[in-house]
């Protein structure tokens, strides 16, 4: 179809139209050239920024080696830096959130899916998702004022030691925090099960708890399983609300009762004051772990997605 | 009105239905049908799109209430009992379906798909009993020799027309007193088209059949009572031989001339 272009054909490329200049296939080529621009610009972000923190760990690997990832031992006096607390504190406290979480994420997934009348399940799939608009700061101040003194009470109850602030409470406003990402997929996986395959159960004489259990979740798993590892990814990287709670204190928790630190906390909280080059390079290598981290989950979340996707 | 036109079947009826009228929302889809349905023989419901066949054959399983804002008036009885009074879940495990487009369940395995029906509902088979119902139920729908050595593949990896057999065997391994089927060869090739018709004729003998079809032509090759609905209403309900050679309404005369539809 080359040829001139048409006379009178309205486009958004009109004023560049000159005679023999361009034809009408060049809009195609051009779209095509810059999609193609800003989709490689995004991918060479990613990689600038693991390049960056690559080289700005370098004296930090230099020094400490592979031993930074365990050592146990954090110390900025004596220049003495190993990341496992905080790799520690990171994996508790996420995957304590998302056990958390899961149970009342299937749950009001499930009920404002299938159960909830289509008036009520609008406004209250809505309010949901307000939860993760809210700012982190807030999730933490709301947590120090409520949560850690419930936490405080529960811990004197049982006998640990009544910090109030700690593993628990961290993990507890991070589960809080990822439910509105881990709920709102469960509904939207649960949503796209075919309408054919529930109403083939339902002639089958199914109750609607039976189709639900045993056709949409099986149908939805790797989309479910998935989303929550994407949820997963949330809470490894959120900082704000688990600095304000979780006691920052650089050593290995001994029991999951404990005050720690995790790889997003310590960062926020040392790097305006890490005054010596390999401290700021320690914090630096402990960002490039958190981003590798958090491109396995996501990687293993893709892989899941394609495994299990039925078909 | 209609009345003269609607025939009582000689056959005992397994469906009595009695004034039914089905809407959507304040919209009546089915207007006061008034119809017996005869046992171990086929009947097909006909008529041109939208004329409620589809509806009125959901109403017989109360798949129909499952349409937000759908209701059902009136009576259909099954050997005497109104479902419309029973519970649905039960209903559906007496009168099964198979559906326009094959619909396997893409999770489960061809072996699992035929057994659904206990698994939904969590029913325990033993082994040997389980295989038992699978065979069966897959030699009934004629499926048996076509998948005997791959019973442990997905539903899905079957062709089109071998889907719908599979879904036919799912109904049937339940042992429904009726088989609902819902233009069950639409989504199909004229070669699966032909088998199933051929097994609708075979399964007859064991089972009461309903089949929505607007196919002219396949309701007169498998079927032994014809219903001619149009716009929501039965026209004209018949033996089949009659209704095709000497049909009483000028409408379902149009109809069979295909002057629509």
């Amino acid at each position: 179809m080359r040829g001139r272009r048409p006379k009178g054909l309205a486009s958004p490329f009109r004023p560049l139209v000159k005679e023999g200049v361009m034809r009408i296939r060049d809009p195609d080529r051009v779209f095509r050239f810059v999609c193609w621009g800003l989709a490689v610009g995004l991918v060479a972000l990613v990689v600038g920024i693991g390049l960056t923190l690559l080289a700005g760990s370098l004296p930090s690997l230099k020094t400490f080696g592979l031993k930074f990832l365990w050592g146990r031992v954090w110390d900025p006096v004596n220049e003495e830096f190993g990341a496992l607390p905080f790799v520690v504190g990171t994996l508790v406290t996420s995957v304590l959130a998302l056990l958390i979480t899961i149970p009342f994420a299937l749950s009001s997934g499930i009920f404002l899916a299938e159960y909830a009348p289509p008036k009520i399940a609008g406004p209250l799939s809505s309010l949901v998702e307000l939860l993760a608009g809210i700012p982190s700061v807030i999730y933490g101040l709301w947590a120090l004022f409520y949560l850690v003194p419930l936490v405080r009470w529960f811990e004197m109850k049982v006998g640990a030691p009544p910090f109030g602030l700690g593993l628990p409470t961290a993990s507890l406003v991070l589960a809080i925090m990822i439910l509105p990402y881990a709920a709102s997929i469960t509904r939207e996986v649960l949503r796209m099960v075919p309408h054919e395959l529930k109403e083939a159960a339902y002639g089958l004489g199914a109750t609607k708890w039976e189709v639900i259990r045993r056709v949409c979740l099986p149908y939805g798993l790797s989309g479910i399983v998935a989303g929550f590892l994407l949820s997963l990814g949330r809470a490894l990287g959120e900082t704000m609300a688990v600095t304000m709670v979780i006691g920052n204190r650089s050593e290995m928790p001994q029991s999951p009762w404990d005050l720690a630190n995790t790889m997003a906390s310590v960062i926020a909280n040392e790097f305006t004051e890490a005054s010596r080059d390999l401290h700021l390079s320690a914090l630096i290598e402990i960002g490039l772990l958190l981003f590798l981290i958090t491109l396995i989950v996501n990687t293993v979340a893709r892989i899941i997605i394609v495994r299990l996707e039925v078909k | 009105m209609a009345a003269e036109t609607v025939v009582e079947p000689r056959e005992p009826a397994i469906f009595d239905i009695r004034d039914l009228w089905a809407y959507y929302g304040e919209k009546p889809a089915i207007r006061s049908v008034t119809l017996k349905i005869p046992e171990k023989r086929v009947t097909a419901i006909m008529g041109p799109s939208g004329c409620g066949k589809t509806t009125f054959i959901r109403c017989l399983n109360r798949l129909h209430e499952l349409t937000p804002g759908a209701r059902v008036q009136g009576e259909i009885l099954l050997r005497g009992e109104n479902i419309l009074e029973m519970d649905p879940v039960l209903v559906r495990r007496r009168v099964g379906m198979v559906f326009q487009r094959p619909n396997p369940f893409p999770t489960m395995t061809i072996y699992d798909n035929v057994l659904a029906g206990y698994k939904l509902l969590g029913i325990k088979l033993r082994r040997e009993e389980a295989d038992r119902i699978v065979e069966e139920a897959l030699r009934k729908a004629a499926l048996w020799d076509e998948v005997k050595d791959s019973l442990h593949k997905r539903g899905t990896y079957l062709s089109g027309g071998q889907q719908q057999r599979l879904c036919i065997a799912r109904a049937l391994a339940v042992k429904p007193e009726v088989l609902l089927m819902d233009e069950p060869t639409s989504a199909l090739d004229p070669k699966s088209t032909a088998k199933i018709e051929e097994l609708v004729v075979e399964l007859k003998q064991s089972v009461t059949i309903v089949i929505v079809t607007h196919n002219i032509a396949q309701a007169g090759r498998v079927s032994d009572y014809t219903a001619f609905f149009y716009l929501g209403e039965l026209v004209e309900f018949g033996p089949t031989s009659h209704l095709f050679t000497v049909p009483r309404d000028k409408r379902t005369e149009e109809f069979l001339k295909g002057k629509f539809g």
